[in-house]
């Protein structure tokens, strides 16, 4: 069973539908990318994902999605667990307004590790074992080292740690938002059109680092780019209006469409 | 082409001229407080309380005053600072209702225009009523009441500002509503917030209506909360009023050292506020 899967999944603002019916198992361990033009119900597919949707007023939805099985969107569901596996990146990155160090440990110091599960994490994360520093925060110095490494990039800030996130350039903050994500051991990693505040070349490392990260994470792209969907997809959904038109593995979904609206979609005909 | 350069000068006209005029005005005030209240500004102004022919013009000073004022104010800045905060973030959507928190908004706007010289007479009533005198305790409270809805708005209006996608990210890590509210949006908001604590007790300090009746007048420091206390805008009020000219003088004298008060609590909270943007998120 994947981690990810929608079932009837009809999301409304007020009397606006966004979403009509989705129904679509997300694979594990693979990138899944969300293509269709703007307005068109992606963003809000992601954000349904994660609950995040239900900051915003006068939302409804029905169906379901099953995260690991239980359903989201059961009044019993556990909404912080429920994030905790899926971490999320913003369209725009927003560090938080903390140092970059503090990015990292936020995560891990909210849901109140304590030094053994740290220890422990960093080792299933290295998949070796190592030895904790002697001094305060020893083991938690390792892990924000450990993140940031993963998300590519330690090298850039390993000499100003504690300087403010937000000096960062915006490249460099869609890292560590990635960073800061991973550091509460998600499944999946949501990921809202990440790279269209970026720089080609920013967008170029965030792309690497998914790629990176595939086999051990499920991630979930959305972009209206088709080119980059060309690039880094393993699996494709193609909404259009609120409508699941199409998914499926990039290869065929690409080469060999088989509804007219995504042949028309990929060869440029409509946007 | 040339009507919308026309256009365009008297637009930057008009704005030269107002800008001008509240500089005008605004330096005029300045000005007449030092030219007329610094001769009259000495030592002994600052140290002493009032002796016997004080307010005839003899020795003394109005130490009584500056400590009351300073005990005054200060104590309802922090009051009112409990109070705003929780009610600030409270007035957020994520934990209350958008009627019941624009119905609030509009209370806190009434009493915000309300004349402080209601509050004076609504503490008077309920002091009265509990058998109270003029008080230190009485003067804090009633000007907390003051300082209330200034903070509480201003604060609000600050926390408002932060964008969604900012508590957005840090919901996603599977944070509780009170972890996002304490260590992002309050760090966030940190610098308008200090802001509104300055605008409120600046309100505060100066207001001499509302604490005549509550906070009473005395030429003695205050030992207790239930002590009377003085305070420099009531200094001013009662040394202007006099037929003295030295005593008028001493007036000015007072309103320069509330000025003076008011500025320094100003440098202050710029400078605490510049230090609390350090990691705020643009």
């Amino acid at each position: 069973m994947p981690h990810i899967s929608l079932n009837n999944l009809s999301i409304s603002y007020g009397n606006h539908k966004v979403l009509h019916e989705v129904s679509v198992d997300i694979p594990d361990s693979q990138i899944t990318v969300i293509i269709g033009p703007s307005g068109c119900g992606k963003t809000t597919l992601l954000k349904s994902l994660n609950r995040l949707l239900d900051l915003n007023d006068d939302v409804s939805v029905k169906g379901n999605v099953l995260i690991d099985g239980v359903n989201t969107y059961d009044p019993k569901a556990d909404v912080l667990s429920l994030r905790k596996k899926l971490g999320f990146l913003s369209q725009r990155p927003y560090p938080l307004p903390m140092s970059i160090y503090d990015n990292i440990a936020f995560g891990p110091k909210v849901h109140r590790l304590t030094q053994e599960q740290i220890v422990q994490q960093i080792r299933d994360l290295e998949g070796r074992s190592f030895q904790v520093p002697e001094r305060k925060n020893g083991a938690m110095d390792v892990l924000v080292e450990s993140y940031l490494r993963l998300a590519g990039l330690w090298d850039e800030v390993k000499d100003r740690l504690r300087t403010p996130a937000s000096r960062l350039s915006i490249g460099q903050q869609q890292r560590l938002a990635l960073a800061r994500a991973l550091a509460v051991e998600p499944e999946a990693i949501l990921a809202d059109e990440p790279t269209s505040a970026l720089d080609p070349l920013s967008a170029q490392l965030i792309e690497k680092q998914f790629k990176f990260l595939r086999n051990n994470y499920t991630i979930v792209v959305v972009t209206h780019i088709l080119r980059q969907a060309r690039r880094i997809a393993d699996y494709v959904i193609f909404l259009y209006l609120g409508e699941l038109v199409e998914h499926g593995p990039a290869e065929s979904f690409f080469k060999s469409p088989k509804d007219e609206r995504t042949r028309a979609y990929i060869s440029g005909e409509i946007s | 082409m040339r009507s919308r350069r026309l256009e365009e000068q008297i637009f930057k006209g008009l704005m030269i001229a107002s800008l001008t005029l509240v500089l005008v005005v605004l330096a005029g005030i300045i000005f007449i407080t030092i030219y007329k209240g610094a001769p009259a500004l000495t030592l002994s102004m600052l140290t002493e309380t009032p002796k016997g022919g004080y307010y005839l013009g003899k020795e003394g000073g109005i130490a009584n005053a500056i400590v009351g004022s300073l005990y005054l104010g200060l104590g309802a800045s922090f009051c009112a600072l409990l109070l705003s905060v929780p009610v600030a973030f409270g007035l957020q959507k994520e934990y209350t209702g958008w009627r019941f928190a624009s119905f609030t908004k509009l209370v806190l706007d009434v009493l915000w225009g309300i004349p402080s010289i209601v509050y004076g007479a609504f503490g008077f009533v309920v002091m009265a009523y509990f058998g109270l005198r003029a008080s230190l305790l009485g003067g804090i409270i009633v000007l907390t009441l003051l300082m209330l809805p200034i903070m509480v708005r201003s604060m609000e209006e600050v926390i408002r500002t932060i964008p969604l996608e900012l508590k957005e990210v840090s919901y996603a890590l599977g944070t509780t509503r009170i972890e996002t509210t304490m260590a992002v949006v309050l760090r966030q908001a940190l610098p308008g917030m200090v802001t509104a604590v300055l605008l409120a007790f600046g309100r505060g300090i100066g207001d001499a209506a509302s604490i005549l009746f509550t906070a009473g007048y005395t030429d003695y420091i205050p030992r207790s909360l239930f002590d009377p206390v003085a305070s420099l805008p009531l200094a001013v009020f009662f040394q202007i009023g006099t037929p003295i000219p030295e005593v008028q003088e001493r007036a000015y004298a007072s309103a320069l050292i509330l000025l003076l008060i008011v500025f320094v609590v100003s440098i202050v909270s710029r400078i605490l506020s510049h230090r609390f943007s350090k990691h705020i998120v643009r």
